[in-house]
């Protein structure tokens, strides 16, 4: 009956515009087209976002997040005004005011602090893409006290990475999806890099290539793993280090390329008595020493036509001087690492390990294979080939959210470069700006002078004693105590400690807690409850003890209600951003690239960019940088920043279309008034591809450093070795021996000296004072949320409503469970009561539930009822910032040693079934909402 | 014409690879976009922001768990949307005729403005693939994004269903079914597509190809030659060490 | 299913309605004048009281017209177009009777048999659905038609008959509630051919797509306990033809005659709302819900 089909008009119009710009529904960084049609009223407004094809990091594909941006840019929970909090701290009453006003409350606060005491500020930014102009800003005021997120996220990766091979995981390298034929992966947190590890799986999988997922959970990407091992929560490094003595122990290393590439045969001071015993040889020019085995001498690394000898030792004044790889055979040969020793532990039969090592193995040497791109390495030898061995990893939070996540991220680091499988094809890839070795970095600032810039950049990497933060006093000199004896290499701050200590006045008081993007007193702190009594608490004169908060959020978060004043922010569809190389840009192994962010519709609430309010406000305070010599403001707002700030001569926040003297050109070059109009030109983006032959080896080959030094990612060429032994953890060990004028304190010598191995290890994180409390519980997080940001979206909290604990059967039989049966979990610190629901593809001893959907309420503009304020919860309630007594008089952090990093995946619990409650317990009151609630009911069309 | 077309020009269809599904729901949101601003009436919300929020989907992300009879527990994501059956028993139940099969591609459609909304093609189909939106109260259903997939106004490889075009992990793929050469139809032999509920009858187009045999790496017997020790003691390591650097 | 009351009230009383006008159209009792008047119009608030409530399920009711047009394949679009012809023709042989006396016996045949035909109609839209087990089979046309014949002679008047028939009836739900129990087991679907996992291992639904509710669920997937439903389904049939029958067999009042009646209906609304709220649809095996 084809005749009365209905006649569809099969090429509608999609829209009126294409406006290309980055996303923002996570910390992916994609490029999205926004589909924008004109309205009745003449208005353009958004009407469909899908993926930009042409753009490096999805290539047309979006996520559920992404896809669902137009809620989330036209949520009811947006902030409307600047506000000024009139009730109470923690009420949520709230009365607008202008941004006039605004930045008079906050100069007021700000101006005194900086011409006495800067430190008075604490200047903390969340989950801030914007991190190179934030730190530049904080820098200008001269406070010390500067962050983002990283010492709670995932400093452990990235400084294990860096320090190790000067990169890391994350979203700073990749698997070379295009060769790889096994794909092993542990722990990984989707919400970086989500969408390019998505498309390589899925491109590996259409190869019929192999994936192992690592994680007690199998959920998501371990949900589509070819083989799962449900590893014991903490024991990855037990597990690493283990198939790394099974592959020692048959001989299965890349030995041409442990000698070539890794500090394997430099040689190590065997002097016992020398305070150099342990680092490195090193001559007259600082370079590393290695026995060449051509000569059999002591040679420089880098000498034109030295082999390195991974076997040979030297002899000299009655000491031996043994290459790290003698180290690391007596340390890695151990029967401690032997997969029987071990496989309790990790909660892995010993046959299993060994039939992965062997897997392992089997794929990179077996399997090995060629690429014709003839390249130059850094000692001058040419080579016709690229040896590529097919085996990558892949690891996120998972494994770096332990107290030994460093030392586990440096193990399967090691793991990788024995086999040979860094920068080579099929292995693991770095994207630009690395690699990029620790030495490369900055190191931490703190010198501060009232009234004046801070000395250099706040954070950075540490290469002994001398480089940590202290003052003079030896006290700390952040208020978050990065950089000290307790964590000596907390490359990212510890954000998480910085109220905490703030309200103890340890290591001193501030004035001002100014943070941005960072949901405290709710999902983004551990101890939630606590931290909520701490941004309330007043002294004896009634006064809060955390004298002053500004916040800058664009939607009603739960930390809205803790803050004196709120600075408005856009929602990304508003808003200039820049992506940039400066930072942490959006680069492909095989590319460099960044991205802007610009308004595609102008806000329609009295709301401003952060960063452009940062303009103004650095304006008013006359912050150098800020001001022109007029003292008039310099930049009008973050767009006139992005365009016209200089890092360094010719080097700007965006890569692409700077001005040459021959025209527009990319790299370095002057400022373009045009380049924002370039970026959008082009999509929203810039990228620059490195040539062939030049892009695997990078931190070797010389094609590689010329091209980067070519676009400013260094001035000049920087090749170096992995270290597989990390010589200023050393440094930081012998000091605890004794070694040295700076010295820790004596309760943590022991410690120091035994986490601080330049090999890796692993060690117990089973938290002391937990007896009783046996299993492990975790977090995840979901595919289509971001943090707390989902449930306010319309689309996507219908998706994650609410979240069960999920337990394996075995815990579910043990205490008699059901689904929609309510457990109460409860750990040394904290009693949650929560539903819970079974899930058998789980580690036997581990619960879980979804991250950040529990709300509470009155917060992001949704009804009380709420199904994510009166089922959902939270497990940070069980979690403390500091580890439950042990009955030596300390509370010691619950975080790595090494790095300060959050360890949030350390907890250890308690289920007993519980009657079920009205709602999930804890249960907060509502805060006043600041933003009206939402409309009942939606049904979203923009065209006809 | 809710009797069926005898035969259909193509049989346009989705291959959905269980193998490879993540289960992000990147398909379930972006086909909400969509569909939301193109045809027919918006899929709506109820309750958007409040205790019992509920609203139209067009396709939906279902998760099991397999517990095979040795091993490890598996999960499986599983996208559902509509299958565009051949004997599509919704069809034909249709009081109106609003409910049709294409002839020239075999996409089922809903004609919204013959609908009455009596939900009886929703009582039909096995799949859950229709749902009544509760605002304007007219029977909707994944169309295989016909505005999309011959639009001129799209750039041609743009022109498939917004679910494929936004799926990260690359687990659904579009074609005709009835090309033997088409990627669908190579893909469903290569990997054993299968058909959903085969016993209602309803000749699904829409295929799925299974998952792979999973933790299926040989045991340590086959690759028990890679862990060999070249030593017995760890004292014997160096000089194999420079035995095995001699030949490099 | 839901069991909606628009469509419990639509089944209940359209099948007592056109169950009467059949008896009506054979001429049992063979009334006319005012006593057919009123015998014609509890079968027309029945049968059109019925029809009216169905449209109460409809999204657009407005557009009903429309569904008259698939009558070729369409078993709801072939019950609309037999209940228009049977009250139609029903209601020309009633004006005879009523207002002329005049029996034409032809045309009450036809509107007895277009009746019927609309119950059997009615019970096909539900026998059609091969995702409902439970109603997949030919007890279902038998249930309802038999209870329209039986109710019909209730109704009716014909006493004798009516026993006779409400016990057949009863029987006859019996049956469709002990097969229908056993219908999704044995119709081969379940978790294992919907998800085709089955030769993995045993299938079990792990998150659902939504945490929240849908169409699908609020529509399809109700579920009555055991003990529940056993006790409403002696309670249906105690009302439907127990008493009745009991009732029936006293001597004859009218009161007695009203309140078998009432137990009737009541009994009918009861199996009618099992009717819906038991019958399992397929779909629920994709929710882990049967």
């Amino acid at each position: 009956m084809a005749a009365s089909q209905p006649t569809l008009d099969l090429s509608p119009k999609v829209s009126d515009e294409i406006r290309k710009t980055t996303c923002y529904m996570c910390a992916c960084r994609c490029g999205i087209n926004v589909h924008m049609k004109k309205g009745d009223d003449g208005e353009m407004r958004v009407a469909y976002i899908e993926g930009n094809r042409d753009h490096p990091v999805n290539k047309g594909v979006l996520c559920a997040k992404g896809s669902a941006g137009i809620m989330q840019h036209n949520a009811p929970s947006r902030l409307r005004s600047p506000l000024k909090r009139v009730g109470p701290r923690g009420s949520g009453e709230f009365e607008e005011i202008s941004w006039d006003e605004a930045y008079q409350i906050a100069a007021d606060w700000l101006d005194p602090i900086r011409r006495e005491n800067p430190e008075k500020l604490a200047f903390f930014t969340g989950r801030d893409q914007s991190q190179s102009f934030t730190s530049l800003w904080a820098q200008a005021f001269g406070t010390p006290n500067y962050a983002a997120h990283g010492g709670f996220c995932s400093v452990n990766m990235a400084a294990a990475g860096i320090y190790t091979m000067g990169g890391a995981f994350w979203e700073f390298g990749q698997p070379d999806w295009d060769h790889t034929k096994l794909f092993m992966l542990f722990g990984v947190a989707e919400d970086h890099d989500s969408n390019p590890i998505k498309m390589g799986i899925g491109k590996i999988k259409a190869r019929g290539a192999r994936v192992i997922g690592v994680n007690p959970i199998r959920t998501g990407y371990n949900a589509v793993a070819d083989d799962w091992v449900g590893i014991t929560p903490g024991t990855d490094g037990l597990f690493i280090l283990s198939m790394i003595h099974c592959l020692m122990k048959a001989g299965k290393m890349d030995l041409n390329y442990l000698a070539q590439y890794t500090d394997a045969p430099v040689l190590v001071n065997g002097d016992e008595n020398s305070p150099e015993y342990g680092l490195y040889l090193r001559d007259e020019d600082g370079k590393q020493l290695v026995i060449d085995r051509v000569t059999g001498k002591l040679t420089p690394f880098d000498k034109p036509g030295v082999k390195p000898d991974l076997a040979a030792s030297h002899r000299a004044k009655g000491f031996t001087h043994r290459p790290v790889f003698h180290k690391m055979a007596e340390m890695y040969l151990s029967e401690e690492y032997a997969p029987e020793a071990v496989a309790d532990r990790c909660g892995i039969p010993a046959r299993r390990i060994r039939a992965i090592a062997a897997e392992l193995a089997r794929v990179a040497f077996d399997e090995a294979f060629e690429l014709d791109h003839a390249w130059t390495d850094f000692r001058g030898e040419k080579h016709d080939k690229m040896i590529g061995r097919p085996v990558s990893f892949h690891a996120m939070r998972g494994i770096s959210a332990h107290a030994n996540g460093f030392q586990t991220c440096r193990a399967l680091h090691t793991l990788q470069i024995i086999l040979g499988t860094v920068e080579v094809p099929g292995g693991f890839r770095f994207k630009p700006p690395y690699p990029k070795p620790a030495t490369a970095h900055p190191k931490p600032h703190v010198g501060m002078t009232p009234g004046a810039p801070l000395n250099g950049p706040h954070l950075g990497f540490v290469h002994g004693p001398d480089d940590l933060a202290l003052k003079e006093d030896g006290t700390p000199a952040r208020i978050d105590k990065a950089f000290t004896w307790e964590n000596p290499m907390s490359s990212h701050g510890l954000m998480h400690m910085v109220i905490s200590n703030a309200h103890a006045g340890d290591p001193y008081k501030i004035d001002t807690l100014f943070m941005y993007m960072a949901n405290m007193s709710w999902n983004s702190s551990m101890n939630t409850g606590g931290v909520m009594e701490m941004l309330t608490d007043t002294d004896e004169n009634g006064d809060y003890v955390i004298p002053h908060i500004i916040y800058s959020d664009a939607y009603s978060s739960e930390m809205v209600a803790y803050s004196d004043l709120i600075l408005p922010d856009t929602t990304y569809l508003e808003r200039h951003d820049c992506i940039s190389l400066l930072d942490r840009p959006i680069c492909e192994a095989d590319a460099a690239a960044d991205a802007i962010r610009w308004p595609v519709v102008e806000p329609d609430r009295n709301v401003k960019g952060f960063q452009s309010a940062l303009c103004d406000l650095g304006a008013k305070l006359g912050l150098p940088g800020f001001v022109n010599d007029d003292g008039s403001q310099k930049y009008a707002d973050y767009a006139d920043y992005i365009t016209n700030h200089q890092r360094r001569p010719g080097i700007g926040p965006l890569a692409g279309w700077r001005m040459g003297e021959n025209g527009l050109q990319h790299g370095r070059g002057d400022v373009n008034e045009g380049q924002l109009q370039s970026y959008i030109n082009n999509g929203g983006f810039f990228v620059e591809h490195i040539p062939d032959g030049a892009n695997y080896y990078k931190p070797w080959n010389r094609a590689y450093q010329d091209w980067a030094v070519g676009m400013g990612l260094y001035d000049s060429p920087q090749p170096y070795l992995f270290s597989l032994y990390v010589e200023p953890m050393r440094k930081f060990q012998l000091a605890a021996e004794g070694h040295g004028d700076r010295q820790p304190p004596d309760h943590l010598r022991d410690r120091i000296k035994h986490t601080m191995s330049p090999l890796p290890i692993w060690y117990e994180t089973d938290q002391q004072g937990n007896e009783g409390y046996t299993v492990n519980a975790l977090t995840q997080r979901p595919m289509a949320m971001y943090h707390s940001w989902g449930s306010q979206n319309a689309w996507l909290r219908q998706l994650h409503g609410r979240n069960p604990l999920y337990l394996p059967t075995k815990l579910m039989r043990e205490h008699d469970l059901s689904d929609g049966n309510w457990a109460r979990v409860s750990s040394p610190h904290g009693e949650i009561t929560v539903p819970v629901m079974e899930m058998a593809a789980l580690n036997h001893n581990t619960v879980w539930t979804w991250n950040a959907i529990g709300k509470r309420k009155g917060a992001w503009a949704l009804d009380k009822d709420a199904p994510e304020a009166t089922q959902g919860f939270l497990l940070n309630h069980l979690i403390h910032e500091l580890m439950p007594p042990k009955g030596d008089g300390m509370r010691w952090a619950n975080s790595d040693p090494i790095t300060g990093q959050a360890a949030w995946f350390d907890l250890k619990v308690k289920i007993e079934k519980a009657t079920a409650p009205a709602e999930s317990q804890p249960a907060m009151p509502p805060l006043k909402t600041p933003v009206p609630q939402g409309p009942k009911d939606l049904a979203w069309k923009v065209g006809k | 014409m809710t009797t069926l077309p005898t035969s259909t020009q193509k049989k346009l269809g989705l291959v959905i690879d269980l193998d490879t599904c993540v289960g992000c729901h990147a398909c379930v949101i972006s086909c909400k976009g969509w569909n939301t601003e193109n045809y027919g009436a918006p899929l709506s919300d109820q309750d958007a922001y409040g205790a019992n929020p509920s609203g139209t989907f067009l396709n939906r992300v279902h998760s099991y768990e397999v517990q095979p009879a040795e091993g490890a527990a598996q999960l499986i994501h599983f996208p559902k949307s509509c299958l565009h059956c051949e004997d599509a028993p919704c069809v034909t139940v249709c009081p109106t005729g609003a409910s049709y099969k294409r002839v020239e591609d075999g996409i089922v459609l809903v004609n919204e403005s013959d609908c009455i909304g009596c939900g009886l093609c929703a009582w039909a189909c096995p799949y859950g693939a229709r749902e009544m939106d509760a605002e304007e109260k007219v029977m909707k259903k994944c169309t295989l994004c016909v505005d999309r997939i011959y639009n001129e106004n799209l750039p041609e490889e743009d022109r498939e269903p917004a679910c494929v075009r936004t799926c990260p992990a690359g687990a659904r793929h579009f074609g005709d079914f009835a090309d033997p050469d088409s990627n669908v139809s190579r893909l469903t032999a290569e990997r054993g597509g299968v058909d959903l509920m085969p016993e209602q009858g309803t000749k699904p187009v829409n295929k799925y190809l299974p998952p792979r045999p999973k933790d299926a790496m040989p045991e340590i017997d086959v690759l028990a030659p890679y862990l060999e020790p070249v030593v017995a003691e760890p004292k014997g390591f160096i000089s194999w060490l420079d035995k095995a650097l001699e030949k490099l | 299913m839901h069991p909606a009351p628009s469509v419990i009230i639509f089944t209940t009383f359209s099948g007592l309605g056109f169950g009467l006008l059949v008896w009506l159209g054979f001429g049992l009792p063979a009334v006319t004048g005012w006593t057919a008047f009123a015998f014609f119009t509890i079968a027309y608030v029945m049968a059109v009281g019925g029809l009216i409530a169905s449209t109460f399920h409809l999204g657009h009711p407005e557009r009903a017209m429309k569904a008259f047009r698939q009558w070729r394949s369409s078993w709801l679009s072939r019950e609309g177009i037999c209940a228009v012809v049977a009250l139609i023709l029903m209601a020309l042989y009633g004006a005879g009777l009523v207002f002329l006396e005049t029996r034409w016996s032809i045309l009450g045949i036809l509107g007895a048999l277009f009746s019927l035909a609309t119950v059997f109609t009615t019970s096909m839209i539900y026998t059609q659905l091969k995702t409902i087990p439970r109603w997949n089979m030919p007890l279902t046309p038998a249930n309802f038609l038999s209870l329209s014949i039986a109710g019909g002679a209730l109704l009716a008047g014909q006493v004798g008959t009516a026993v006779i028939l409400l016990l057949i009836a009863g029987v006859i739900q019996f049956f469709t509630w002990k097969v229908g129990d056993s219908r999704l087991a044995e119709s081969g679907t379940d978790m294992a051919s919907a998800t085709q996992l089955g030769g993995i291992g045993q299938v079990r639904a792990f998150e659902p797509p939504h945490t929240g509710t849908n169409y699908l669920l609020r529509e399809f997937v109700h579920v009555v306990g055991r003990k529940h439903a056993d006790k409403l389904r002696m309670i249906a049939l105690g009302l439907m033809t127990a008493l009745p029958v009991i009732l029936l067999m006293l001597p004859f009042a009218h009161w007695v005659a009203v309140i078998a009646v009432i137990a009737h209906i009541a009994g009918v609304i009861c199996t009618r709302w099992l009717f819906f709220a038991q019958a399992e649809h397929v779909v629920g095996l994709y929710y882990g819900k049967r």
